[in-house]
């Protein structure tokens, strides 16, 4: 059924459709909506669960946790300040192996306060041992919650994942969405089956502190949950495509990437509008393509490097900034791709922090500097002269 | 032969790695007691989350989670929250933590929880400092006691904060203090609250050896001097109701109690005379709750 839907909405119905029993969460904005939408649906008895509205998205992911330790399927959302007041539980729900779901509504970090878009929340708990998916269409964001249950409680993968949408551009934009049915979910998504749940007939313990003797194959048995991920997610989205009639590419969707002098990896809902430069610029006889990065944990580094096989320039876009040398797509993009026996110029580019639009013309400074440049660099895109501001 | 006046079953067994004399491990034993087997138990960062045992080991058989430091109270809702939407109803759930996990950096779960009326029972042990770390001063350390962080010359200038207070002020429908000393009334008060429908919360005194610098066959007999000396009156809150559970007869001076620690050690007499008057104060404050809220209504 087709329904008009915000990427927030989308959230919410997809955690109900999810059949999720446990939500936990607390406000901030832009995520606040999903709340909301799931508690309107909970008052009216249309979604069954426990809903805890707790005092802290601390509590929220330690609630989610401990629901989860008993085997229930959870969800929570968050955005910036939110996802990193979670950081400590963000490792305790992966080094646990539990399946929670929670969506992200990206939201730059403060200070300055900022309300808007920018990926830097997300892409700095990366280390944290969550699948992370980003999402460019409310469509996507819809379809993304119900794969991502699937691929984090497959049990060689029983990880929590993320799914990411941009501030306002997806949260509190209106789209065309194509609502599933309760039947058509179900099939696709079996209830929640975890062989170790905590259980007072079997009484064990679960999070032990363990020595030297233990921890390290602990944290390898973690690492392989995450690799195993990435060879699930095709497998369901495949899955879903039959089911569903539709989907998403996977982790690294390629656009007009064969035969491409230079491809611009980007993700959120700046793909769009870098696939619309990239028709542009093929009509002007420039050959150039795009990738998305849809998944950014498990990091696809096969699709990565299958294609830096065959383009000789990248240019990575990152809307979020860590201080180290460039932004953290970049890093990693350039890390899987270089080797000794050469391989492709990979040019960094930092755009779209705190809201600011990336607009057609961003895009084309991107890709038009990668055509151009000899050496590979990190370059911030749109960036103001800075003006002295005083009375 | 000696009538045995708890419960005969362990849910605790041998071979835990507290330190001997160790007062927390009391504390667990008589809770599993009074609670039995159909219970699940959630402990944070505390000397409880090493005492149990490394991986694979564990001494207590009753499931158990690992939680954060300071989500005690959240982890408790959610255990609760799953076993309701598993549809497991005959499940006690517990959050066991300890003084500086409760009334410092748990503070805001502990109170979320009871405010949101979290169905479990929150059993804070006291031992009266940060005791897994090696004795850092918490909220709930005592005026005038040495730790590694209140070294003599600038021992702890705060009165201890009185977490029973806060918690009452949730209006749950029942919170007592309890002491491993008094077993009987420790299990009582345990069986008690299992009885309970809602947030319930307890606070048990559990003497450190190490912590508070004495012998460790002596925990015991101190445990007993805090509650008659009035240091730690034993008494129940129920529906906002407070019942004192044991008066003692004999005024037990507060020095005795003192002098048996090393912590209090360097004391004066002059300060052990304001530490006489600060009991003095909060039992007579304590008396007058018990007559005040005699008439309240359950």
């Amino acid at each position: 059924m087709q329904r008009m839907l915000t990427g927030n909405h989308a959230q919410s119905l997809a955690a109900k459709l999810a059949r999720v029993k446990v939500v936990a969460a607390y406000p901030i904005t832009p995520q606040t909506t999903i709340v909301e939408g799931i508690a309107d649906m909970v008052a009216s008895g249309e979604f069954p669960c426990e809903f805890l509205e707790v005092e802290s998205e601390h509590s929220a992911l330690q609630a989610c946790i401990s629901a989860a330790a008993v085997g229930a399927r959870t969800y929570t959302a968050t955005s910036s300040q939110g996802l990193l007041l979670m950081h400590e539980l963000l490792h305790w729900a992966s080094g646990l192996r539990v399946p929670i779901g929670m969506g992200v509504v990206n939201r730059a970090i403060a200070p300055p306060w900022s309300i808007y878009a920018d990926h830097s929340d997300t892409v700095s708990q990366r280390d944290t041992g969550w699948l992370q998916y980003y999402c460019e269409s409310n469509q996507e964001v819809l379809d993304t919650v119900l794969q991502a249950y699937r691929v984090a409680e497959d049990l060689r993968v029983m990880l929590p994942a993320m799914v990411t949408e941009d501030a306002f551009y997806l949260s509190h934009t209106f789209e065309p969405v194509d609502a599933p049915t309760q039947e058509e979910v179900d099939a696709f998504l079996p209830p929640l089956e975890m062989p170790y749940a905590l259980d007072v007939d079997r009484p064990a313990r679960f999070g032990s502190f363990m020595g030297p003797d233990a921890y390290m194959e602990q944290r390898r048995n973690v690492a392989d949950g995450m690799e195993a991920a990435a060879r699930v997610i095709p497998g369901v989205e495949r899955e879903f495509a039959e089911r569903f009639g539709r989907d998403h590419g996977g982790a690294l969707p390629l656009f007009e990437c064969e035969g491409a002098d230079a491809v611009l990896i980007v993700s959120g809902t700046a793909a769009s509008t870098a696939r619309s430069v990239v028709r542009e610029m093929r009509a002007e006889g420039k050959r150039v393509g795009v990738a998305k990065l849809r998944v950014f944990r498990p990091w696809p580094v096969a699709a990565i490097r299958a294609l830096a096989a065959k383009v000789p320039r990248i240019a990575v876009l990152d809307r979020s900034f860590t201080f180290g040398f460039g932004g953290a797509l970049f890093q990693e993009v350039r890390n899987a791709v270089q080797s000794p026996r050469g391989g492709p110029l990979v040019g960094g580019y930092v755009a779209g922090l705190g809201g600011r639009d990336i607009v057609p013309e961003t895009i084309r400074a991107v890709l038009d500097d990668v055509l151009a440049r000899d050496e590979p660099d990190v370059s911030w895109v749109g960036l103001q002269e800075v003006k002295e501001w005083s009375a | 032969m000696v009538r045995l006046t708890i419960p005969g079953p362990e849910l605790m067994t041998a071979g835990h790695l507290g330190c001997p004399g160790c007062g927390a491990t009391l504390a667990m034993r008589y809770l599993l007691k009074g609670l039995g087997p159909r219970t699940m138990l959630t402990v944070p960062a505390c000397c409880w989350a090493v005492m149990s045992g490394p991986f694979p080991r564990t001494c207590v058989e009753i499931p158990f989670l690992d939680c954060a430091f300071e989500a005690t109270g959240a982890s408790i809702a959610g255990l609760r929250a799953g076993l309701d939407a598993k549809g497991v109803k005959d499940v006690t759930v517990v959050g066991f933590a300890g003084d500086g996990g409760t009334v410092d950096i748990g503070l805001q779960a502990l109170s979320g929880s009871l405010e949101r009326g979290v169905d479990a029972i929150y059993v804070m042990y006291d031992n009266e400092a940060y005791m897994n770390t090696g004795v850092q001063r918490s909220g709930a350390t005592p005026w005038g006691a040495w730790t590694t962080t209140t070294p003599v010359g600038r021992t702890k200038p705060q009165e201890k904060k009185d977490i029973m207070a806060i918690v009452a002020a949730h209006r749950i429908p029942y919170a007592a203090t309890a002491c491993v000393a008094f077993p009987e009334d420790f299990v009582r008060k345990v069986e008690k609250a299992k009885a309970v429908k809602g947030p319930r919360f307890l606070h048990v005194l559990a003497p450190c050896p190490p912590g508070w610098k004495y012998a460790p066959e002596e925990t015991i007999r101190l445990g007993r001097l805090a509650v008659d000396a009035r240091v730690f009156p034993l008494y129940e809150v129920v529906d906002g109701r407070y019942t004192i559970t044991r008066k003692p007869g004999k005024r037990t001076p507060v020095a005795e109690y003192l002098q048996k620690q090393g912590r209090f050690g360097h004391l004066t007499e002059a300060q052990v005379a304001a530490i006489q008057t600060q009991v003095d104060e909060r039992w007579a404050r304590l008396e007058a709750m018990e007559r005040m809220t005699a008439e309240v209504r359950t």
